[in-house]
């Protein structure tokens, strides 16, 4: 299995040499690709309907019990195959659809690496590993938004996308990491096997839970996090489809049924699951009543679809999780068809308007027939399999835990509204005449056109022979979230029940609706009003409100006035250090510990005190550059009064070096500024002067406290025994910290190549600053 | 400065200063000295010469771009951290000796030649700055 | 002795901050050397200050016989030392060439960042 997930990796990094290749004729080659990993998927079929789980692993961090476990089960195939089965239909579909286009290696490649973390993401054992893939993930999909990249408002939409997404990820994190707390282990097997009751009953599961759901929220684009959805939809058609319909969006919902049997059934899982999912497919379901865009009535649709998903894993019975098994299927096969269709429509005629477009069946038949039929599989009308999985969902509902009637209610009129969507995407652009502008569209080639004819036929393969999928994706989808895959029986037929009456009422009311409510850019721009107090314009506030404050932040703080960093610096740190020791500063230094002051120490000090003031005071620059070299002189007395010979001389020699150089560009460098600011000069001096005695103070504080010489006597003791050296400074310099030496004599060379740059080279007469 | 006094002083004073430098190198294991100071002695000599010459004189007495001991030094001071690797299997830096005394600078080993590279490195360095310096415009 | 050292290490301090707070671009260079000063003796003051015992092992001796200076402390301010060379010289090249590409040299005249120029 890791080779699968690391082919579309590898494939990503060929593409970086071999890039010319796919770009041209043999682009559809690519999708080879993805239809290899299909057929190794689909061979897994058999052992997985025995019940059987294949797993591998390997050692990735041993020492923090990280390994790179995979497993596939029943969840995990059926993710996979949706994820390689569209994989290659969008792959093939790209090589028309961006045919020629300038960076379409690019594209493949961010598409392969995208799939890859994909079946990383559902097969991974490991919460770490799933994390790695979940964020590899939003990664790829940012790029893919933004593949347009010169256009602004694509790369507002990848921020945006990558924002939520990666805010998710950092939920995922620390989710798995209290998970992991909890249960002691990173393995999903692991936890599956522990008592519920023991992860359920620990104090820290509620946090768990709310941060894996802050992680699916954000991932499947639930309420209120679903804004960056319909932006994401920037991206070219075939991301729309593969990310944002099929296969990304619906990591959300795989991390919550994955987790479903470990963390599930206690009220806080199923009830906030149930009223997130009913409040999004409701919200946006409403919402794609008001796009004239195919892509944005698609989008919400999509995001309503999802929220279908989460309620019905809500609800938390073998039944529900039967619906939503179907459902994703369902989903898949007529979102992903009528995305196609829209990037055929959009691809040949232009526009993606849906009050422009009508009578396309006449040039575009076969996009036509595909649309209808997904059309039909979204209204749920039979025999199509969307009809079995809206029977499925009504019929789970109405076994609701909770408040059963008022969440039928809900679902119905979602179900009502999908169908209007479904509608409008795929019969309407087909339906009436055909305007002269559109008289010219052409069919495309055969790879764009083909996918979703394919898609389209399987809907209704599926809806007429549910047993197909029945005992090979559904069974074991609903054992690994833990119903009874016993009592599963897919039918088209199900009887003349209340069920039924409700598909009738969703019908009729949904087709009416769709012949009396004609999308129009009136109600278009009559809910754009409403949108700014959507939770994506409040975010959009904020980000600008956080900007605002940063550039004042900015201006305040970093105004380019050296001085002034300088002195916030200073006066905060006095004032930091100053306030710690102020009634900690004990002043008991022993003054048998202190050495006497001899006579010629004294001349030393006065001297140097002298050379200090005068270097600070003088306006001449030649007579500062001369007190300065007394200063380091006296510094070497110091060194030499105090047992420090090696010092004393590197002193001696550098302070002779420093005032030939001062000597060398003085008379290069500008004169002193006169700048008589009385003001300014005291407000330093005080400044100063605290600063200084802050140090003389803390100085003092530090000798009266005991000191200890235990890294000095090691070096001591060992100097000679295991360096051979008796200079005991010299041996640590060259010997015991040799290491550092060696890193201070490159500094020395950056130094010098530094300087010798700056001085010899000359800038090249356009590069020169004006 | 150019006064003859300080020309021919100076003439002399150069191999004495580096005789000097070196000697305070090869002590600096065991009395105080070692490569830093030695490479700044002898740095100081060069600048000592070429303010009395001229920095044409002194840098054609070198013969080639003071800046060429940087890299020179640094590989000196590497393959003698890399030796024990190589020649003893220890970990990089470990102690390498001779045994066995040596007259004159008592025993030879690893730490030894780093120091060499470090006298070198500060010579070049040092030169470097310098000389740039004073050619600048 | 200590606490004239305290004191001289203060004013090193004090000295250097105060010249690296004026406008002019020859006084930061001479109070960063300053403030570079300081640090070095600070150091070695708080290495605790020892007369007239080298950490040098004494001939015909492989340990020392009595006590001795501190030498971590001496090791540390000898790289210090020689790397403040380093960075002076940088320093000072780099004020000299900032001088003649923006022809100014009073700091405050200096405050505009990349982008804006």
């Amino acid at each position: 299995m890791i080779s699968a997930i690391l082919l579309g990796f590898l494939f990503a990094i060929l593409l970086v040499f071999a890039g010319k290749f796919f770009k041209g004729k043999f682009a559809v080659l690519s999708s080879l690709i993805p239809l290899g990993l299909f057929v190794y998927f689909l061979q897994f079929i058999p052992e997985i309907m025995e019940g059987n789980v294949v797993k591998e692993s390997y050692n990735w961090v041993p020492s923090f019990g990280v390994n790179l476990g995979f497993t596939l089960d029943g969840l995990s195939l059926l993710f996979c195959l949706m994820i390689t089965g569209i994989g290659f239909l969008v792959f093939a579909y790209t090589s028309v659809y961006l045919h020629h286009h300038k960076y379409l290696d690019r594209f493949y490649g961010y598409l392969s690496v995208f799939m890859a973390a994909m079946l990383g993401l559902v097969l991974s054992d490991n919460v770490i590993s799933l994390f790695t893939f979940w964020e590899l993930t939003s990664i790829s999909s940012f790029f893919l938004i933004g593949f347009n990249n010169t256009q602004e408002a694509s790369r507002k939409s990848a921020l945006t996308a990558l924002g939520i997404t990666g805010l998710g990820g950092m939920f995922l994190l620390a989710g798995v990491i209290v998970l992991g707390n909890i249960t002691g282990t990173f393995s999903i097997a692991e936890m599956l096997n522990m008592s519920p009751e023991l992860i359920k009953g620990h104090e820290y599961y509620t946090v768990a839970v709310i941060l894996l759901f802050g992680a699916a929220f954000t991932k499947s684009a639930q309420f209120p996090f679903h804004f960056w959805l319909p932006g994401a939809m920037k991206a070219p058609t075939p991301v729309s489809t593969y990310l944002h319909s099929a296969t990304m969006v619906k990591a959300g919902i795989y991390l919550v049924m994955r987790f479903t049997p470990v963390l599930g059934g206690e009220e806080i899982w199923n009830t906030t699951l149930i009223v997130v999912g009913a409040v999004t497919m409701l919200y946006s379901a409403f919402h794609s009543l008001f796009r004239t865009d195919l892509k944005g009535v698609l989008a919400y649709s999509t995001i309503s679809a999802l929220g279908i998903l989460m309620f019905l894993i809500g609800m938390g019975t073998t039944e529900s999780f039967t619906a939503a098994a179907v459902f994703i299927i369902v989903h898949a096969l007529y979102k992903a068809t009528l995305f196609l269709t829209t990037g055929i429509i959009d691809h040949q005629t232009g526009t993606r308007d849906v009050t422009v477009l009508s009578g396309l069946r006449k040039v575009l038949m076969p996009v036509g027939i595909a649309a209808i039929i997904a059309a039909i599989s979204s209204a749920g009308i039979p025999p199509t399999i969307g009809f079995l999985g809206k029977e499925l969902t009504y019929e789970a509902t109405m076994h609701a835990p909770i408040i059963a009637t008022l969440l039928v209610v809900g679902i119905v009129i979602t179900k009502i509204l999908l169908l209007w969507a479904g509608f409008v995407a795929g019969i309407k652009p087909f339906q009436g005449s055909l305007p002269e502008s559109l008289k010219d569209t052409k069919m495309p080639g055969p790879f764009m056109w083909v996918p979703p004819i394919l898609l389209a036929v399987l809907s209704l393969v599926f809806g007429i022979m549910p047993f197909i999928i029945e005992g090979s994706l559904i069974k074991p989808v609903v054992s690994a979230l833990g119903g009874e895959s016993g009592e599963i029986h897919l039918a088209l037929w199900h009887g003349f029940n209340t069920v039924f009456i409700l598909s009738l009422v969703t019908i009729a009311v949904g087709t009416t609706l769709y012949f009396v409510l004609k999308p129009s850019a009136k109600l278009e721009t009559a809910v754009g009003k409403l949108e700014a107090a959507s939770p994506k314009s409040l975010m959009e506030k904020f980000n600008v409100g956080f900007t605002y404050l940063s550039s004042f932040w900015t201006r305040v703080f970093q105004n380019g006035y050296l001085r002034n960093y300088v002195f916030i610096i200073i006066f905060f740190l006095i004032g930091m250090v100053g306030y710690t020791m102020i009634g900690n500063t004990k002043f008991n230094i022993d003054p048998s510990i202190l050495s006497n002051v001899s006579f010629y120490e004294l001349v030393v000090f006065i001297i140097m005190c002298i050379a200090i003031l005068f270097t600070v005071f003088t306006s001449s620059r030649l007579s500062a550059v001369v007190a300065m070299g007394v200063v380091g002189l006296t510094i070497c007395l110091v060194f030499v009064f105090y047992s420090a010979p090696d010092l004393a001389m590197t002193q001696f020699s550098i302070d002779t070096l420093t005032v030939i150089l001062f000597v060398l560009v003085l008379y290069r460098l500008p004169r002193y500024l006169k700048i008589q600011d009385h003001k300014m000069r005291i407000r330093d001096g005080i400044l100063s002067l605290m600063f200084g005695g802050l140090i003389a103070v803390l100085a003092l504080e530090v000798l009266s406290e005991p000191v200890n010489t235990e890294i000095g006597d090691f070096y001591a003791e060992n100097s000679y025994i295991m360096a051979h050296g008796k200079n005991v400074v010299n041996v640590i310099l060259v010997d015991f910290r040799g290491a550092d030496t060696m890193i201070e004599i490159s500094v020395l060379t950056i130094a010098a190549i530094g300087v010798f740059g700056l001085l010899k080279l000359r800038l090249k007469r356009t590069d020169r600053v004006q | 400065m150019k006064t003859i006094i300080l020309r021919t002083a100076s003439n002399y004073l150069l191999p004495v200063l580096l005789l000097f430098s070196i000697f305070i190198l090869l002590r600096g294991h065991y009395l105080p000295g070692g490569g830093f100071v030695g490479g700044l002695i002898a740095a100081i000599a060069f600048v000592f010469h070429s303010f009395a010459n001229g920095l044409k004189n002194t840098k054609s007495l070198l013969r080639f771009h003071p800046g060429f001991l940087m890299p020179a030094g640094l590989a000196l001071s590497f393959f003698s951290g890399l030796s024990p690797i190589i020649f003893a299997g220890d970990p990089f830096m470990t102690g390498l000796w001779y045994h066995g005394h040596v007259p004159v600078l008592g025993s030879v080993g690893s730490a030894l030649f780093f120091d060499m590279g470090v006298y070198l490195v500060v010579v070049g360095v040092t030169l470097t700055i310098i000389f740039t310096i004073s050619e600048a415009p | 002795m200590e606490i004239l050292l305290a004191i001289l290490v203060g004013l090193l301090y004090a000295s250097g901050i105060y010249m690296i707070l004026r406008r002019s671009l020859v006084k930061l260079i001479i109070g960063i050397i300053l403030l570079g000063n300081g640090a070095n003796l600070l150091i070695f003051l708080l290495g605790r200050i020892t007369k007239g015992l080298p950490p040098i092992i004494p001939e015909n001796s492989k340990v020392f016989l009595e006590a001795y200076a501190d030498p971590v402390p001496q090791a540390l301010i000898l790289t210090a030392i020689v790397i403040s060379f380093g960075l002076q010289s940088f320093a000072i090249i780099l004020v000299k060439r900032a001088h003649k590409v923006v022809r100014t040299d009073d700091l405050d005249e200096m405050n505009a960042t990349d982008e804006d120029s």
